[in-house]
């Protein structure tokens, strides 16, 4: 057993945190969260230089080869010191699928491009209805010519709107079976007939509604194989619940320690806050969920990256950090007071991402759903 | 990162299941009301059962009875890991095992006592041959322990007695007290604490029973009217045993009732699975779903908490808050745990052992009364929150 980081991990975790607290400072991920594109090209191609978008590919498609648990370190440090952009979503939402799915052809176009930080990915998976089951995909592809036409509204898609390149999750069959007949379309975000209109968030992280009126497609556009989609979208989609988990764990410690110092500098009754057992009860509730959830998480991304059977713990993972997050987060709002309850204060940011954290990839009652099903109840 | 036991680490856990499923007497597991965390239904408080005594014997003959101790002194030897896999086992079949002698006195004296002490004591613990009961609350002193009253005065080679501890679990089947006492009055109150070692048949100790709320004889008030000890069984110096009493924690931090959780969640399961809730089994019922599901998150986040205290223990690291958080998580699943049960099992829950279509044993009625102890006994959540936060976080006392 060892329950700790590797040598390697530490240093990574150390100069992510050093990167992130010089070269994305609070001003910085407040500017980002108000403006159109939500990050900065700038540092975008600072974190190619740093390998972290290729860190999880193969050094044949200019990767270095990381583990998912090194991906998970780095995404905790991205959630502790807050980093807005499309790292989530091009690295997991379509790095994951290209690098288990794609052809070679297509891993060797697109993947050292990712890496290099020339184009940035999505996944169009979710749509009105919100639902991660594979019956809830309603967008249709239907064959024409040499190629695919491609119909229907994806919501809440996450950088479409700076996205290059979307990976669409399309109904290609209809089945007995809803997994069966989905497939993966790598679409130009420029193709004609994608309409992408960035939301307006509680979190200010940019979520899409993208809208797909007869586009066109060619066949060698398909990722993976013709109506057998699903198994890779639901690959993709339990090692990005964990790593929304490492981002949340990160999230909650960046939380806790802000309430704690500020618990130690706030006088009131010629006494430090902090003295007060009510302050410290509720900091001692923190630590426990804090710790909590990334030991669970650890877990978790341990057993995905080495590729064990993880669905219940996958699953605690989720349930309980996305709870956690925000009690966190809320906890440390009552610490603060009415000044964390400002925009010049940094907290807000944290609190707003705890709940957009815990609605993706599905939240408390929807991972507890699927506990429920590995008790064999 | 590897969460994986060690191939040996895996034998050694088979190992310890076997033993048990093999020298537990039989129902034992089914029949017994312990409840994870608490105090109030620990057979072995409330009358001396030879059924246990010899289970124990068996441990004590295998070398696991104290089995973080060295070899030398009839222990173990075990790694944490191994410890971790010892009590977790033994938990999840509600066997009987550690105890004061084992896991607070014997480890103290094995750190602080004099090679004298070692000899005398240690022996008797590892062999199951002796049973001590914890001598440390007093009616005025809970919470703040450093505060007791009971009396230790020098007299020639010996020392008197005097005062009074309550709460005192099992010293009614015990044969020595392991006790606190003040030793020097003049000083700051936790610099004139001593430990020492009080035979139970000595002149002065009356014992009287207290009767839980479960309607148990666990735990007892006894008094002390001038008891004659010899200063030989001082542990350790005389006026340090506040320092030995900090340092006794990290010995109890891997006893809790991780697998006694889990076993109880699967009989919650299991009569979910098997029992009718308008014409469909209750297991069907989302309210109910939801609400296990609640429960064996926590356990497997209470879990990551067990074995990483152990890990950090193995690696020479302190784990101050992680054991405090530890306990605090275990304890405070173990009212949900009966707050839940009772939930899902509705009227049925109130039914005692003894009556008529009690389910699983009455052990949920029992449970969640018993509860209560396991959020007061061993330090208390709020003790356990202010040690997280000032000896953790370092937020300040004043």
């Amino acid at each position: 057993m060892d329950l700790g980081l590797s040598e390697e991990q530490e240093m990574l975790k150390r100069s992510a945190r050093d990167v992130l607290q010089h070269e994305c400072p609070k001003t910085l991920v407040k500017q980002l969260d108000e403006s159109e594109e939500g990050y900065s090209p700038e540092l975008w191609r600072k974190m190619a230089e740093l390998g972290w978008l290729g860190l999880l590919f193969p050094e044949e498609y200019g990767g270095s080869g990381g583990s998912f648990v090194d991906l998970t370190v780095l995404l905790e440090e991205m959630g502790y010191n807050i980093l807005p952009g499309p790292f989530f979503s091009t690295v997991i939402l379509g790095g994951l699928p290209l690098l288990s799915a794609g052809s070679e052809e297509q891993k060797e176009d697109l993947l050292p491009k990712v890496a290099g930080g020339e184009k940035i990915l999505t996944m169009a998976l979710t749509e009105p209805s919100v639902s991660y089951e594979a019956s809830a995909v309603k967008t249709t592809a239907i064959a024409a010519n040499d190629g695919y036409v491609i119909n229907g509204t994806k919501l809440f898609v996450p950088d479409a709107n700076v996205a290059d390149t979307i990976l669409c999750v399309a109904r290609t069959k209809e089945a007995a079976d809803p997994e069966d007949g989905i497939t993966i379309f790598l679409v130009d975000a420029d193709s004609p007939g994608v309409e992408v209109t960035l939301l307006k968030t509680l979190a200010r992280d940019k979520q899409c509604e993208v809208i797909f009126n007869n586009v066109s497609v060619p066949g060698e556009n398909i990722l993976g194989d013709l109506d057998r989609g699903w198994p890779v979208v639901q690959e993709m989609l339990q090692k990005a619940t964990v790593a929304k988990c490492a981002e949340m764990v990160g999230g909650a410690q960046a939380a806790l320690e802000m309430a704690v110092s500020y618990a130690k500098e706030r006088v009131q009754f010629n006494r430090p806050i902090g003295s007060f057992q009510a302050i410290q009860h509720y900091c001692a509730n923190m630590v426990s969920d804090v710790d909590g959830s990334r030991f669970v998480t650890y877990k978790a991304a341990w057993k995905v990256s080495e590729g064990l059977p993880a669905a219940m713990d996958v699953a605690v993972a989720k349930a309980w950090t996305s709870g956690a997050y925000g009690r966190v987060t809320l906890t440390a709002h009552q610490i603060f007071g009415a000044i964390g309850f400002t925009m010049d204060h940094d907290l807000h940011l944290y609190y707003r991402r705890a709940k957009a954290s815990e609605m993706m990839f599905g939240d408390g009652a929807y991972h507890r759903a699927i506990v429920a099903r590995e008790l064999g109840l | 990162m590897d969460f994986r036991l060690s191939e040996q680490e895996e034998a050694f856990r088979k190992e310890v299941d076997d033993f048990i499923q093999k020298e537990l007497p039989a129902g034992w597991t089914e029949e017994s009301l312990y409840w994870p965390g608490g105090y109030g239904a620990i057979p072995d408080f409330e009358e001396i059962n030879p059924a246990a005594d010899r289970f124990r014997k068996r441990l004590a003959e295998k070398g696991w009875l104290a089995i973080a101790w060295p070899e030398e002194y009839g222990g173990g030897g075990r790694s944490h890991i191994e410890q971790a896999i010892f009590y977790e086992r033994l938990s999840y079949y509600r066997a009987p095992g550690p105890d004061v002698g084992t896991l607070i006195a014997g480890p103290t004296i094995l750190r602080f006592g004099s090679d004298e002490t070692k000899r005398e004591w240690l022996p008797r613990i590892a062999k199951a041959e002796i049973r001590f009961w914890l001598a440390y609350s007093e009616p005025n002193s809970g919470s703040d322990l450093a505060s007791i009253r009971s009396t230790a005065i020098e007299d020639g080679d010996d020392l008197i007695i005097n005062g009074q501890k309550t709460w005192s679990s099992g010293a009614h089947v015990s044969d020595y007290a392991w006790m606190v006492v003040r030793t020097d009055p003049a000083v700051a109150p936790h610099k004139g604490i001593s430990l020492v070692i009080v035979d139970n048949k000595s002149e002065g100790i009356t014992i009287k029973p207290l009767i839980n709320i479960l309607g148990f004889h666990s735990f007892n008030e006894v008094f002390f009217d001038d008891v004659r000890v010899p200063k030989s069984n001082i542990v350790g110096e005389m006026n340090q045993g506040w320092y030995y009493l900090m340092a006794a924690l990290d010995y109890e931090r891997l006893v809790v009732s991780i697998g006694g959780l889990r076993r109880t969640l699967e009989e919650l399961l299991e009569y979910v699975r098997g029992t009718d809730g308008n014409g469909q089994p209750l297991s069907g019922d989302p309210m109910v779903r939801d609400r296990l599901a609640e429960l064996a998150v926590e356990i497997e986040v209470a879990d990551v908490f067990f074995w990483q205290t152990a890990w950090m223990l193995d690696r020479g690291l302190i784990p101050n808050i992680e054991a405090s958080v530890l306990k605090l998580v275990t304890t405070e699943l173990s009212r949900k745990l009966a707050n839940t049960a009772m939930d899902v099992m509705g009227p049925y829950a109130q039914l005692e052992r003894d009556s008529k279509l009690a389910p699983i044993t009455g052990r949920v009625c029992t449970g969640y009364l018993d509860c209560i102890s396991a959020l007061v006994g061993a330090g208390t959540s709020e003790i356990q929150r202010n040690i997280i936060a000032m000896r953790g976080l370092g937020l300040p006392w004043s």
